[in-house]
């Protein structure tokens, strides 16, 4: 007859401990216990009751219809872009430990973490996996309007994709800057310079006269639309600054908003599309 | 990036990438050719008669075939001597180049695309698809052995549109292949393919299982792009030393070849966000209720095309040819062609007004005199721009009641006054490009309405 555990003496405790393999004892361990709730699902109550007490498994149904997930149909490319998104989350935080965003140290500290640091090629996971991501969300808005998924009841969930689209290519946009090398001062210098001509708010676009007060403009290149975006007339320390700021907080914080209320919304308008 | 190597450095460079490369494509297609001989799906193409035997060649021999070929073209290919190297031929290139300017780019895209639409039937047969690829791959291995077509496809950050175009190949083949199947089968009076597996899964394991692999494989590829390609680095910012050309970023190129045709103000930022604003709108534009969660083609033949024409036309192949054939000043350069700073293209491009008043009426343009308060001269200049501005309000103002009463009527009656001439002034302004490109094309014409005291050029 087998007595409790509680009952045995520290001596036969031991002797029982190791008979069990390694894994039994760490699964047995108060500490995993008190971390994951349910052993190892391999029953099928189990596997249910994995998916609604994991934190993280709990963004997914217990049950889901076969073709729902299949590659075929998915082709999996909103998960991987969310995957490329925590991709870029680590690596972006390893990396913001060398950088610092002046004029001064930039492009010199990537310089160094070229040459230099150990662990180089984080700097290139995190470009590759940028421009991966901005593929990718391509995909899956591609995916998600040739199989119709956007119609009713799942048209408000397009919308967010389509903000979430445009952050993606923000992040990118923004980060593109910070190496601060010829290429990115100039692509930043090129893509912001359509700012200045915007109708009304930009100091060369059409209607700027509008906004002027007894004869003096109140648009010029010092208030215009493009001086928010570059926080100056041009491409320097201000707007590096900027960049960085929104690159590494401001938009991923929007980011992280908008993906929880996506993958809500994919569970409240009934899942992952399919016939109806 | 390859400058400062002589010619041999360079082609020893291709060749540790070409080797690998061939390598890569004889396994593709020797597991092809495996895939479709354990699955017993190899189809006999023909049949080679000895006396009284006979030797069936299957598809998959076939394909093994095309993976020997490419296993012997991978050593020529890494010796990274010139004259073993499986390289396009001289005159091919030199053709390539002769023929190709935005106007065949632009052109030839919208028909190839078109044709590949049409006869999707054929094209998504599996053998004809695999042929394409196999193609556009060996066309891609053949063309890195010249120089000025290595410098565009491989700079690093113009690595991910290569890898874009092939991905979008790819599932545009895998989508059309079962909207293909889809059409047939609801032709039949059948459910799609998506509504045969309905049976219920566990999501542990089936589908958190995939998603495991998945991120695996995907770290694994990052991993492996990290260390084979380096991130670029170029000199330090100058603000002084303008590179030429000088691009944004990939993403964004298409909005830049957007420049040629259009100023900032709508290149760079009403065309910009009415794509955001149109892409939010396709939900409550779209009244059509079939085609919810599976694909197919016929069921929305309508909002397919437009939906394509925005997408495939004038988002993807706008980028390609921004990054991969505009050179220095923004010159159009074929493929293989060297990025000449000093190539000289005649820009003569008129505006309507004085095609207008100069040509057509033969006198000189109104003009304000000197010194004249606002209102005068406000007024000669809206004379000076009255036909292109008529235009363009008849344009975006006229048409869209015209297209409700006439080829528009069935969807203005389902839709409804608002949502019909939101539609109708979307597809209007992502009309406007293609029209003003051919306009440009064919009558050199710059701006329908210049008036660039205003800033007011469109």
């Amino acid at each position: 007859m087998m007595s409790p555990r509680w009952g045995l003496g520290r001596r036969d405790l031991n002797s029982q401990l190791a008979d069990m393999p390694l894994s039994d004892t760490i699964r047995e361990s108060q500490i995993w216990k008190s971390i994951f709730r349910h052993p190892m699902p391999v029953d099928r109550r189990n596997r249910i009751v994995v998916m609604l007490t994991n934190f993280f498994l709990h963004l997914h149904p217990v049950s889901i219809k076969k073709q729902g997930i299949a590659l075929s149909y998915t082709w999996c490319m909103g998960g991987v872009t969310f995957f490329l998104f925590l991709v870029e989350t680590v690596t972006g935080v390893l990396l913001m430990f060398y950088y610092r965003p002046t004029v001064e140290w930039a492009y010199t500290d990537i310089q160094a973490l070229r040459d230099v640091t150990s662990l180089g090629i984080l700097r290139e996971i995190h470009r590759w996996g940028a421009h991966a991501m901005v593929i990718t969300v391509w995909l899956h808005m591609y995916r998600v309007f040739l199989t119709g998924s956007y119609k009713p009841p799942r048209e408000f969930n397009w919308v967010v994709g389509v903000i979430l689209l445009l952050l993606t290519l923000l992040l990118s946009f923004t980060g593109y800057l910070l190496p601060w090398d010829q290429l990115a001062v100039w692509a930043i210098t090129v893509g912001s310079n359509m700012a200045r001509a915007t109708p009304v708010l930009g100091h060369e676009g059409p209607l700027q006269q509008l906004l002027s007060v007894g004869g003096v403009d109140m648009i010029t290149n010092a208030s215009d639309a493009r001086f928010a975006l570059l926080g100056a007339r041009e491409v320097g320390e201000e707007t590096l600054n900027r960049f960085y700021i929104l690159h590494c907080i401001a938009i991923p914080l929007g980011v992280a908003l908008l993906l929880a209320i996506h993958f809500w919304r994919v569970r409240k308008d009934g899942g992952i599309s399919g016939p109806l | 990036m390859t400058h400062g190597l002589t010619d041999a450095q360079f082609l020893n460079t291709v060749a540790s990438f070409l080797g690998p490369y061939y390598i890569v494509l004889a396994l593709m297609n020797g597991i092809a050719a495996l895939y479709l001989w354990r699955t017993g799906t190899a189809k006999t193409w023909f049949s080679i008669r000895t006396g009284d035997q006979t030797f069936p060649f299957t598809s998959a021999i076939i394909w093994l075939l095309v993976a020997f070929v490419f296993i012997i073209m991978s050593p020529l290919a890494w010796s990274g001597n010139g004259a073993w190297m499986p390289s396009m031929p001289e005159a091919i290139r030199e053709a390539v180049n002769r023929s190709t300017g935005p106007v065949v780019y632009s052109v030839g895209t919208v028909v190839l695309l078109s044709i590949l639409f049409v006869f999707r039937r054929f094209f998504v047969n599996p053998t004809v698809a695999w042929v394409i690829w196999n193609l556009m791959l060996l066309f891609l291995g053949l063309s890195m052995t010249d120089r000025d077509f290595y410098e565009i496809v491989a700079k690093p950050d113009n690595v991910p549109i290569v890898m874009l175009v092939l991905l979008l190949a790819y599932f545009t083949w895998l989508a059309t292949y079962r909207a293909v199947i889809n059409d047939d089968r609801i032709a039949r009076g059948e459910a799609p393919l998506e509504a045969l597996d309905n049976e219920k899964v566990l999501v542990w394991p089936d589908l958190v299982y995939t998603e495991l692999i998945c991120m695996i494989a995907l770290t694994a590829f990052l991993i492996f792009w990290a260390i084979a390609l380096p991130a670029p680095l170029e000199e330090p910012a100058s603000s002084v030393k303008t590179p030429n050309p000088s691009k944004a970023p990939w993403y964004f190129l298409g909005l830049q070849e957007m420049l040629v045709y259009f100023d900032p103000w709508m290149a760079g930022v009403v065309l910009p966000s009415l794509i955001v604003v149109g892409l939010m709108a396709i939900p409550y534009i779209d009244f059509n209720k079939s085609g919810n969660g599976y694909y197919t083609i016929n069921q929305r033949k309508f909002a397919y095309i437009i939906f394509q024409f925005g997408f495939l036309v004038m988002w993807i192949t706008l980028i390609v040819l921004g990054t991969l054939l505009r050179g220095p000043n923004w010159n159009f350069f074929g493929p293989y062609e060297f990025w000449d700073a000093h190539k000289v293209e005649a820009l003569d491009n008129v505006n309507l007004s004085q095609i207008f008043w100069e040509r057509f009426l033969d006198r000189p343009m109104p003009m304000a005199p000197s010194g004249s308060p606002f209102a005068v001269q406000a007024g000669y200049i809206l004379l000076r721009e009255s036909l292109g501005i008529i235009l363009t309000l008849g344009y975006f103002i006229a048409l869209p009641p015209l297209m409700a009463l006439t080829v528009f009527r069935k969807y203005y009656q389902r839709m409804g006054l608002i949502r019909f001439m939101l539609m109708a002034n979307l597809m209007l302004f992502m009309a406007s490009l293609p029209i003003k490109m051919v306009l440009r094309w064919v009558f050199n014409l710059k701006y329908i309405i210049a008036i660039p005291e205003w800033f007011l050029n469109f």
